[in-house]
């Protein structure tokens, strides 16, 4: 079952850059004034906000309700009043609605008294409900609702529990810095999951360059789990699930379908640590650890953030930016969103904030291409990004479909090394996004 | 930041050192020693005709293309290329001529850089051999001291070239037409008969292998090429001595020059790995069946060529296999 292969093939190699927090342990930052907590944090149906202006909460309170199962609540990540309920800038770059609460400066931040479930005791269905009442998602980017991936469809057994802490993008270390300051939580989190789900048998994914990581969690195993910590090849992107469950079983999952159907759930590390502290002290997921990092910021660190809290406030924290900073990154650099506009608040899937210099960023003359084929060496699940960006600029879309842009995971590795800096990506993001508007099956 | 200028890309933000431009100025530099050999057989004379062509090639691209793309180094390139598959003696209108040709006829009809089929520094020549085929037959014996200048280099525009009287044919010619062969100790270090780069194939290999290293050539074509056309001439040496053996094969006429430098051409080779090898195949058969059978002693060119057109073929035929996609049942 476990595969000789702890990597795969193509994939690209930027600079890690994660030397600038990855010993920098993580630290608590205090309550901003104000926070801004959007409404949809998640993939899936937005939360139905249940407060109103004036309204006083406290830390934990519900703010919105999830609306339906592919959802999740929205909780106030501090004690304060409501202040507005409204549009204001979201990270991806759009607006949402969301609360703005502005914090009680001389509230305990203590949660209301509150009952911490008693997870030996529950049933799968109240695990799930438990999690998903505790607003837990993905953390490790995409914000997948955590309690569905516990619910796998009756139709599929699932053998492995995959939990992902490969973290291959440059400059983020949360992830990293979880496992070596909290590696019990995380396999408590991932003893809640294998006895909700069944499952028998766990593997933890950790890129080769984190062996402190790697090395915390071999000393915390429990003995009576059968958990396995899976050293991986430092690769960009090793931690892209397809790519990681293939390292891990040897398996390709077929395309179009979910990881499920070869038997495997994957987890992120910070989602399960989050689902630890559910069933630790019954809180729900309100703050999150979050890298704030790159040259261009004065103070790099990995802090424990109150989710809401501005880009603005937390940049501020960290000494501010300097001269030279030209592009603030939500994410990492290769998938994360560049934001023009420092209101937008830190949210649930935010793994990283990444301030970039001038000379950093992909400014610079466009040119055709020349094919020289590197993007077909780069790309993970091995398209022709070549083609396929011809066909996008003609806007081709049908042959697009099939060429397997579906298989596209917008990892960014073609545009990463292409050398004529064809927005590849983008193209294919603006791609999808007009098939799914012609054609709500297809993409 | 205060006043919150902030850069807003498509992600990634980042990108690898590489662009069009370092590709092709180090395309360049590995041709250098090339053209420092070529002067060292031929003296002034080399140099004049791939200065030539180079100012022919930019001056044509500047005229004809968009403003900046002479930046790119794409159209030196073609020119410093086309030079080298001239003999020393060419009358130089006749290469401006020919290097004009190649840019606008080789890439710029077809969309500029990146959307021609075939390569640029080729359809100059072909066109140089169709219209000039005496003249670009008409090889100088290297040597003659350096400032010597061969052939009738100044001929005026649309006349005939004087013919010159020292001139010796190229290995393969004497091959072909007279039956001797050449000693393959001249043939690596070049000092023998023949166009510019046709004769130092040790230094068009370091320049290659250099260019491999960094990754600026995909290394499947010239080594699919060479061991085809090695391969093959060995087994055909082995049936019929009279043939040229392997070592002949790949160190005479313009196969090195060829296969390191032209069928490497990104834009109008096979993009994917498979294909490469496709592709390589498949010029070494045709470079061999027009030497040894055709009515030519040299196919470097037209095996190219041929394999260019079948590119797009190629590449249709060798994509890759999608993730996710193998027949195969999953447990």
């Amino acid at each position: 079952m476990m595969s000789f292969a702890t990597g795969f093939r193509h994939g690209v190699h930027p600079p890690e850059e994660k030397g600038l927090t990855s010993h920098v342990p993580i630290r608590r930052m205090p309550y901003p004034d104000e926070l801004v907590l959007p409404l949809r944090q998640h993939a899936g149906k937005p939360a139905k906000v249940c407060v109103k202006t004036g309204d006083h909460v406290e830390r934990g309170d519900v703010l919105g309700e999830a609306d339906g199962f592919m959802s999740v609540p929205i909780h106030a990540s501090a004690a304060g009043t409501v202040v507005d309920v409204g549009w204001w800038p979201h990270p991806d770059g759009s607006m949402a609605e969301s609360v703005r609460i502005k914090v009680d400066r001389f509230a305990p931040q203590v949660a209301r008294p509150r009952m911490v479930p008693h997870w030996e005791g529950l049933t799968t269905q109240q695990v799930v409900k438990a999690v998903q009442d505790a607003g837990v998602v993905g953390l490790g980017g995409a914000a997948f609702p955590t309690h569905v991936k516990l619910a796998p469809p009756k139709d599929h057994h699932v053998h492995t529990l995959i939990i992902n802490g490969a973290e291959c993008e440059p400059y983020l270390t949360s992830d990293h810095r979880t496992m070596v300051e909290y590696p019990g939580r995380v396999h408590f989190g991932i003893r809640v999951m294998m006895r909700a789900m069944g499952v028998l048998k766990c593997v933890i994914g950790v890129e080769k360059n984190k062996p402190d990581a790697i090395e915390a969690l071999r000393r915390t195993v429990p003995d009576d789990l059968d958990v396995a910590i899976l050293p991986l090849t430092v690769k960009y992107p090793q931690g892209a699930e397809k790519m990681l469950i293939h390292a891990v079983t040897g398996v390709e999952v077929p395309s179009g379908k979910l990881p499920v159907t070869v038997g495997v759930v994957v987890q992120n590390v910070g989602s399960v640590s989050a689902i630890a502290e559910v069933f630790e002290t019954g809180l729900p997921l309100i703050e999150r650890i979050v890298t704030v990092s790159g040259h261009g910021l004065r103070r790099p660190a990995n802090l424990i953030v109150p989710v809401g809290t501005k880009l603005r406030d937390l940049l501020a924290y960290c000494d501010g930016v300097t001269a030279e900073a030209a592009e603030v990154i939500i994410g990492g650099p290769m998938m994360g969103q560049a934001l023009a506009n420092l209101d937008a608040p830190v949210i649930k899937g935010t793994t990283g904030v990444v301030v970039l210099e001038k000379g950093e960023t992909r400014e610079a003359a466009v040119y055709p291409c020349i094919h020289c084929g590197r993007c077909l060496d780069a790309c993970p699940v091995f398209l022709n990004p070549s083609l396929l960006g011809d066909y996008a600029r003609t806007q081709q879309y049908e042959q697009m479909v099939d060429l397997h842009l579906s298989d596209c995971m917008l990892c960014g590795s073609c545009a990463y090394v292409c050398p004529a800096n064809i927005p590849l990506s983008q193209l294919f993001q603006a791609s999808k996004l007009a098939l799914r508007r012609a054609q709500p099956a297809v993409a | 930041m205060s006043t919150e200028k902030l850069v807003v890309t498509a992600s990634p933000h980042i990108r690898s050192q590489d662009s069009v431009p370092r590709i092709m100025w180090h395309v360049v530099a590995s041709l250098v020693p090339v053209v420092l050999a070529a002067a060292w057989f031929f003296g002034v004379s080399a140099l004049l005709q791939i200065a030539t062509a180079v100012i022919a090639a930019v001056l044509t691209e500047r005229l004809t293309g968009k403003g900046g793309a002479i930046a790119d180094g794409s159209a030196t390139i073609t020119g410093l290329l086309l030079g080298l598959t001239l003999p020393a003696g060419f009358p130089l209108w006749m290469t401006a001529l020919g290097t004009a040709f190649a840019i606008i006829f080789g890439k710029q009809v077809w969309g500029g850089l990146g959307q021609n089929v075939f390569n640029p520094a080729l359809v100059g020549r072909a066109f140089l051999q169709a219209a000039f085929p005496v003249a670009i037959t008409t090889w100088p014996s290297p040597g003659g001291g350096f400032f010597a200048l061969h052939g009738d280099l100044f001929a005026i525009p649309l006349t005939h070239p004087l013919p010159n009287a020292v001139t010796s044919a190229t290995p393969l010619g004497l091959l072909k037409f007279e039956g001797k062969g050449t000693a393959i100790s001249n043939l690596v270090i070049g000092s023998t008969g023949g166009s510019l780069g046709e004769t130092a194939a040790l230094v068009i290999l370091a320049g290659g292998v250099y260019l491999a290293w960094r990754g600026y050539l995909n290394w499947r074509v010239p080594v699919s090429i060479l061991a085809t056309v090695m391969a093959l001439s060995a087994i055909i040496h082995f049936i019929d001595a009279t043939k040229p053996g392997a070592l002949f094969m790949i160190f005479s006429g313009g196969l090195m020059l060829g296969a390191v430098y032209m069928a490497t051409d990104m834009v109008t080779s096979p993009i994917t790995n498979l294909g490469k090898w496709v592709f390589g195949v498949g010029i070494g058969i045709l470079v061999v069946v027009i030497r040894v059978w055709g009515g030519l002693p040299e196919g470097v060119m037209y095996a190219i060529l041929f394999m260019n057109a079948l590119t797009p073929f190629i590449n249709r035929a060798t994509q890759p296999r999608v993730f996710g996609t193998r027949l195969v049942s999953v447990t």
